[in-house]
């Protein structure tokens, strides 16, 4: 029993992958236990993350390194001091990414794996599910640079696969590809960086790098390669083309999981940022450049969704829009960093609120995603100009699709006002004019989803919709688990926020405990 | 166990909202209660009253989801003509977005 | 030495990418890309008359060239190989249901 909670960080990965190999022979001889088996490995990865969790917010740091004896750490005697074997360094921030990360991975399993009943060729489905999920664990926890390369790849990949699943005639296809050509362009720029910074400090481990961290011109190169390439991945603009034609041909608990990746790809950016580069950065300018692209991917988002007629692009477009308020908040505890007055008044609340907002947006965006999903699986239409009056037959999914809307528009009492009150109230600190251009974004958002709800849900009962269905009893139970934290996160914040996103954002702005942590003190 | 969030600036706590929300929902529970609970459904006495004249068929009746927001999408027709067209759906163009990108932050990172 | 052609090679094939309009093209181009990053990787780990890093048999006194970016390099051979794989797999359905290699025509979803 010891030995596996020592190996813990290690079981993240393997339990996915191991079941992820085993689903193309169950569905081969095997066929009745395949669906359970799937659900069982999901349960029992996102259980493994939560108590990986825990462990981090109960005890600090947990670094974990690959291939040595347990509890050995990470500068080995034999080495002279120097790490070289991979480690994983779970801190506060990774914890945050792995909890959101379980949430939705598990109740988007319970929806797939009832709304994929028809369809052929689910072995290898569910297998690059696992897939995902392996690599979105692996992309949080990961203290080595290369290592996230490869996770991210793992992620490019098996998303790209699946966004291809319903051929629809070829279109899912075409935004498979689209999305394939970009991540990959953006993932050789990551390899290139990460190049430059092996050639200058002669290691791949991110502790050292950041402890010998300095601002020379290759530095300046990577540094905007890596933001470039990570935003791109993230769904920022002036990179966000792929994202909606992406997010809107994939099966709809896909979709759900590729905004958990999306921001593990913000996560890389956000760890680049303030723990490898820390104090050496110029603050105030890479700080304003991040607040003027969460600025522009919420207004561009935003004005883009509303007059689209394909309710599944709308959504995509408001994952850009939702994407920028991350980024603004994080790029104004970015840009107050080396003020230590300004730091504590309302910096580390914005860092607070951009970081609560990750979680909150994988919630509400995963709810909505599925609720839409329902609707689609039921009707097969996906036009808005089709639909309507669906309120009488789909009771629970017109509840559900409410609260979401609720949620992501910033209503009171769910989770999206607590994190968007933080971010407006610090912002408003830092510059009053960024405050303002967030709150009209927000009415924009809520303008928007009304006219969904409306289009979809409220009006007569129309003929062509008469034998419309509630969808299973599986699906409901995935989107009832995202409910039961949307609302929870809502009427608990300040619990949440002490426990949870607090530590995350101390985990950030503290970079000599992450180096510590690592290095144990000596370099 | 609900307690305040504190944002620096002010506080904010859900509990006054769940109070405010029961007594507005106990308003209105009080006023359906005073309806009229004697009809006969699916008769005369349910349909809408149009001014004597008939009710269209449910299908016209229902404003599209396309339609809505006509007036936001024309007032900023100048902005929507320049925005649309880029978002092409050519991938050549995507990969442009990005070196431009690039460029243009080494150059503001260097300069300022 | 060969980082310059490093640089040249990365922007030829920035040039392929965005200027062509086949997608077959495009392909290429991504995989030369792949090449130039490799390229770069490996030239990282060069040190002036060095040898294999082969502990077996070691003449003494003899720089060793570093295999850390051996390792990476290899790795992303194999990413690049199935990175390959699949697009030119999602191209073949794309060609056999659009009927058209050109990115200019594979324009269904726009706005």
């Amino acid at each position: 029993m010891s030995l596996l909670l020592d190996n813990m960080p290690a079981l993240l990965i393997a339990v996915s992958l191991f079941g992820a190999f085993l689903i193309p022979i169950f569905g081969r001889f095997l066929p009745k236990i395949r669906d359970p088996w799937v659900i069982l490995v999901s349960f029992l990865a996102s259980l493994i993350a939560v108590i990986n969790a825990v462990t981090v917010f109960t005890k600090g740091t947990v670094v974990y390194v690959f291939g040595a004896a347990a509890g050995s750490s990470a500068a080995s005697i034999d080495s002279g001091g120097l790490p070289f074997r991979i480690i994983f360094t779970i801190d506060g921030f990774g914890a945050f990414m792995l909890l959101s990360a379980a949430i939705v991975s598990f109740a988007v399993i319970l929806y797939l794996v009832s709304s994929q009943k028809e369809r052929s060729g689910k072995s290898e489905f569910y297998a690059l599910y696992l897939l995902l999920t392996a690599g979105i664990f692996g992309m949080v926890s990961t203290g080595d640079m290369f290592n996230f390369f490869v996770f991210l790849e793992i992620n490019s990949l098996a998303a790209a696969a699946l966004v291809s699943y319903h051929r629809n005639g070829g279109i899912a296809v075409e935004g498979a590809l689209k999305y394939l050509i970009v991540n990959t362009v953006g993932g050789l720029m990551v390899l290139l960086s990460i190049g430059l910074l092996y050639a200058q400090y002669d290691s791949l481990n991110m502790a050292v790098i950041a402890s010998q961290m300095t601002w020379t011109t290759l530095n300046i190169v990577a540094l905007v390669l890596f933001i470039t390439a990570l935003a791109m991945k993230a769904g920022t603009v002036p990179f966000h083309y792929a994202t909606p034609d992406a997010y809107s041909v994939a099966p709809s608990g896909i979709t759900a999981l590729m905004v958990v990746a999306s921001q593990a790809g913000l996560y890389g950016l956000f760890r680049i940022l303030f723990t490898v580069y820390g104090g050496a950065l110029n603050t105030v300018t890479v700080g304003w450049v991040i607040i003027i692209l969460g600025i522009l991917s919420m207004v561009i988002g935003v004005t883009m969704a509303l007059p689209q007629k394909d309710v599944k692009r709308l959504l995509a477009y408001h994952a850009v829009s939702q994407t920028g308020y991350m980024l603004l908040g994080v790029g104004v505890a970015l840009a107050v960093l080396g003020d230590p007055v300004a730091l504590s008044a309302y910096g580390q609340t914005a860092m607070e609120g951009g970081l609560f907002h990750i979680i909150n947006h994988a919630l509400y965006k995963g709810l909505l995603f599925l609720a839409v999903g329902a609707v689609i699986y039921r009707t097969g239409v996906w036009n808005l100009n089709k639909l309507g009056g669906l309120g009488h037959n789909m009771k629970w999914t017109m509840i559900f699709f409410l609260i979401g809307a609720l949620a992501i528009a910033g209503i009171p009492p769910f989770n999206g006002f607590a994190s968007k009150l933080m971010i407006y109230e610090s912002v408003f600190a830092f510059n009053p004019i960024l405050s303002v251009i967030a709150m009209i974004v927000s009415i924009l958002t809520l303008a928007s989803f009304m006219k969904v709800f409306h289009s979809v849900f409220m009006g007569p009962k129309l003929p062509e919709f008469e034998n419309v269905k509630e969808v299973p009893k599986l699906m409901i139970a995935g989107m009832v688990i995202l409910t039961i934290f949307v609302i929870g996160f809502g009427l608990v914040p300040d619990l949440v926020v002490d426990s949870i996103v607090t530590p995350a954002a101390d985990a950030l702005l503290n970079q000599g405990s992450y180096i510590a942590a690592v290095l144990g003190g000596v370099l | 166990m609900i307690g305040d969030l504190l944002t620096g600036y002010g506080f904010w706590n859900p509990l006054i909202w769940v109070v405010v929300m029961v007594i507005g929902l106990l308003f209105a529970w009080l006023v359906w209660r005073c309806g009229e609970s004697s009809y006969d459904k699916d008769t005369e006495q349910t349909k809408p009253y149009l001014s004597g004249n008939d009710e269209p068929p449910k299908g016209d009746v229902h404003i599209r989801g396309g339609n809505m927001y006509w007036g936001f999408t024309h007032a900023l027709k100048g902005y929507y003509d320049k925005i649309i067209p880029l978002h092409s759906g050519v991938v050549n163009d995507y990969l442009t977005w990005f070196l431009i990108g690039v460029i243009v932050i080494f150059v503001v990172v260097i300069v300022i | 030495m060969p980082f310059i052609t490093v640089a040249l090679l990365i922007g030829i094939a920035f040039a392929i990418i965005l200027l062509k309009k086949n997608m077959i093209k495009m392909v290429m181009g991504i995989g030369i890309m792949e090449s130039a990053v490799n390229l770069f990787l490996i030239t990282i780990g060069y040190r002036e008359d060095g040898i294999a890093p082969i502990f077996t048999n070691a003449p003494e006194g003899v720089d060793m060239v570093l295999p850390t970016v051996q390792a990476l390099t290899l790795t992303n051979i194999v990413i690049g190989v199935a990175t390959t794989a699949l697009m030119i797999s999602m191209i073949m359905i794309i060609y056999k249901k659009y009927g058209t290699l050109n990115s200019d025509k594979m324009r269904r979803l726009k706005e």
